[in-house]
């Protein structure tokens, strides 16, 4: 007897198509962002504006940047911003660098390499990332002699890259082994293997949720103002401080974090649409 | 069954056995191939066709066994040094690669000169015909174009072994058959050692010079097409391939005479005949085709009386099913292949009575 079989050749990334992009998206993804900030907003505003609170707003100007003799002198919280972004910057490549390193590391056949990841993973996962920015702040930075900064974005870079670690080994697992054994037969060997065949399959499903760790990398940099760094955080809790406008000032840090994560929030959907339009026909 | 390990062999498979926790789906597995050989592995969904495959691929690490490959014994080796061409059921086609680059990539590992691996895909392409395709990207492509892919890029790196796990399973039947024969022929004008997998009869029967059987891990014989057609080594096997009458309760009278009830059946020594004991119970085995139909009656040898107890058209022949009285009120069916063209001559209809006649030499005996 024979079998009437139907063809059922499901290629492994072709049933997952992602919604449409237009080139209206990011716009909208970064309108709605903004959306979600100004209903709360504009409800704070109501409020403030009902009870006697003296709204300055023209007070906050200096604190971004002032002119002085034709040249731009950058306030506080454009100083604040640039150590953000340094921060933000290094410590997303050096997280997603980690993360892929110890999501190879726990698909490894070594098992001394699995156990290494999966140790890191496990103590970083089940500790307040505060915690480890003190521990490397306080108690690894002396005896390292290693500087403030680089505490700060070490800090970061570990925690959100055991984080992303999950998220690239997803990504990986769900290309199927027969491409990993297509791929070894024709005697590929497993670095080439991973750069040509199983990453590039891998990176349009790792994209999206990597990209919502990234956007926490960032939020989450806030709180290098613990260790007293001047990034954008720390500095509006000194403005604040020195002039005691804190809706004002509050205000103004929220709105340049929205700023940067809508940024980035565009930037991956540009990723997106580069790596899935290339071979999802 | 064929000695194995003889220097001449170009593969040979020694007591492979695979165990998957308790469950053994490969038992003691041993066979082996000559140079160029085309070989086919046949059974039922589920014998661990796959796993043979994988084993001697290197994809799967046997439970104990070796495979041995030109004299040298690669059991350990992995898949990447064992220079094996695999086709995989699904393809396995890199959906991120253009077909030229799924062809071009096991070339490169092998010559850093990008110009000669050019030149080779390009040739492979056309080889596999598919010249002026190859900047598609495999979801681009039909099954048959896509299992032409496959092809080409498990020929790219020239494999002393070209393993393909059921690559035509998933086309329709006609670009099934156009490419058994393009497979067939190309594997001649290469002369590479192929071992393919399948679960189609038909597919075995027209592209091997060998078949294995496989029935629940086990081998259960090995031959070439007609050899295993005509000489089934089991009931599996003859039922697996082609269809076969089974007569049971028959009992060994004396050399070469086998009682079936009342009737008395002469059957040639060496169809399985010869080990039986007298007295023994047996079944016996004959093809529907081998049943042949005597209209004119007469009382020759291993004619019986039958009645015609349906007629089913099958195009260019018919199926008759016959009853056979054994004893008394006990009957057995058995199925007879004509020709179209006889039971239109003889006006064959139900319900008729029919003496058949079992030709001596194309009978089988079976243990019971
Ligand atoms: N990795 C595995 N783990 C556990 N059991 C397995 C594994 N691979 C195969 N098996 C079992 O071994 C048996 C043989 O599997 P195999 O894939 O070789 O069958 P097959 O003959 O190729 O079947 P089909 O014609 O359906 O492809 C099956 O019963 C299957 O369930
Ligand atoms: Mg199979």
């Amino acid at each position: 007897m024979e079998k009437i079989e139907t063809k059922t050749i499901i290629l492994p990334l072709n049933h997952k198509k992602n919604t449409q992009y237009t080139w209206l998206n990011p716009a909208i993804g970064f309108s709605k962002n903004l959306m979600f900030f100004a209903l709360p907003a504009a409800l704070i505003w109501y409020l403030a504006d009902k009870s006697d609170y003296n709204w300055q707003w023209y007070r906050i100007v200096k604190y971004i940047g002032t002119f002085q003799k034709e040249s731009f002198i950058p306030g506080p919280l454009l100083k604040g911003l640039w150590v953000t972004l340094q921060i933000s910057v290094i410590s997303l490549f050096l997280s997603c660098l980690t993360g892929l390193i110890t999501a190879v590391f726990r698909l490894s056949p070594s098992f001394a390499l699995r156990a290494i990841a999966r140790i890191y993973l496990e103590v970083i996962r089940n500790t307040p990332l505060i915690v480890q920015i003190f521990f490397l702040y306080f108690v690894l930075s002396p005896v390292l002699g290693i500087e403030r900064f680089t505490s700060a974005v070490l800090a970061l870079s570990l925690f959100e890259g055991a984080y992303a670690s999950e998220i690239i080994r997803a990504g990986i697992v769900s290309v199927s082994t027969e491409q990993w054994e297509a791929a070894a037969s024709i005697g590929l060997k497993p670095f080439r293997i991973y750069r040509h065949i199983v990453l590039p399959q891998a990176i349009p499903v790792i994209i999206p949720p990597l990209a919502g760790q990234m956007i926490s990398l960032i939020k989450d940099s806030a709180l290098v103002s613990t260790i007293a760094l001047y990034d954008l955080t720390m500095e509006g809790q000194m403005i604040i401080a020195e002039t005691y406008m804190v809706f004002e000032i509050w205000f103004a840090v929220a709105v340049i974090y929205i700023i940067i994560t809508a940024g980035l929030s565009i930037f991956t959907h540009f990723l997106e649409k580069k790596f899935s339009k290339s071979f999802n026909n | 069954m064929t000695q194995h390990g003889e220097i001449s062999d170009y593969l040979s498979v020694h007591q492979l056995t695979k165990k998957f926790g308790k469950f053994t789906a490969l038992d003691d597995i041993s066979f082996s191939t000559k140079l160029g050989e085309f070989l086919c592995v046949l059974g039922p969904s589920g014998c661990g066709k796959t796993t043979v495959l994988r084993a001697i691929a290197g994809l799967e690490k046997p439970t104990s066994g070796t495979i041995v490959v030109e004299g040298r014994d690669v059991t350990q080796l992995p898949v990447s040094r064992r220079n094996v061409g695999i086709v995989f059921q699904s393809y396995a086609l890199f959906p991120n690669l253009t077909a030229e680059d799924n062809i071009a990539y096991g070339l490169k590992q092998r010559s850093k000169k990008a110009k000669g691996v050019e030149g080779r895909v390009t040739e492979l392409l056309e080889t596999v015909g598919l010249s002026g395709m190859g900047n598609k990207y495999p979801a681009q492509l039909s099954g048959g174009q896509q299992q032409r892919v496959a092809l080409a890029r498990a020929m790219a790196i020239s494999p002393h072994l070209l393993l393909l796990d059921e690559p035509l399973s998933a086309l329709d039947a006609k670009v099934r058959i156009r490419l058994r024969s393009e497979i067939r022929q190309l594997q001649k004008r290469l002369g590479v050692t192929t071992i393919m997998v399948t679960h189609d009869q038909e597919e075995a029967l027209t592209m091997a010079d060998r078949i294995l059987i496989i029935d629940r891990g086990k081998l259960v014989q090995m031959g070439t097409p007609g050899e295993v057609y005509d000489k089934p080594a089991t009931p599996f096997v003859a039922s697996f391939i082609g269809s076969m009458n089974f007569i049971t309760k028959v009992r060994k009278m004396e050399d070469g005479i086998f009682g079936v009830g009342e009737h008395r059946l002469k059957i040639s020594n060496g169809r399985g005949a010869r080990r039986v004991q007298n007295g023994e119970p047996v079944m016996i085995g004959v093809r529907p085709e081998d049943v042949m139909i005597q209209a004119d009656g007469g009382d020759g040898i291993n004619t019986l009386n039958t009645l015609v107890s349906a007629i089913e058209y099958r195009g260019s022949l018919f199926r008759l099913s016959l009853n056979l009285p054994i004893s008394g009120n006990d009957y057995t069916t058995i199925d007879a292949d004509v020709p179209s063209e006889k039971v239109r001559r003889l006006g064959l209809q139900e319900n008729m009575h029919l003496p058949i006649h079992l030709p001596v030499d194309r009978i089988r005996v079976y243990a019971a």
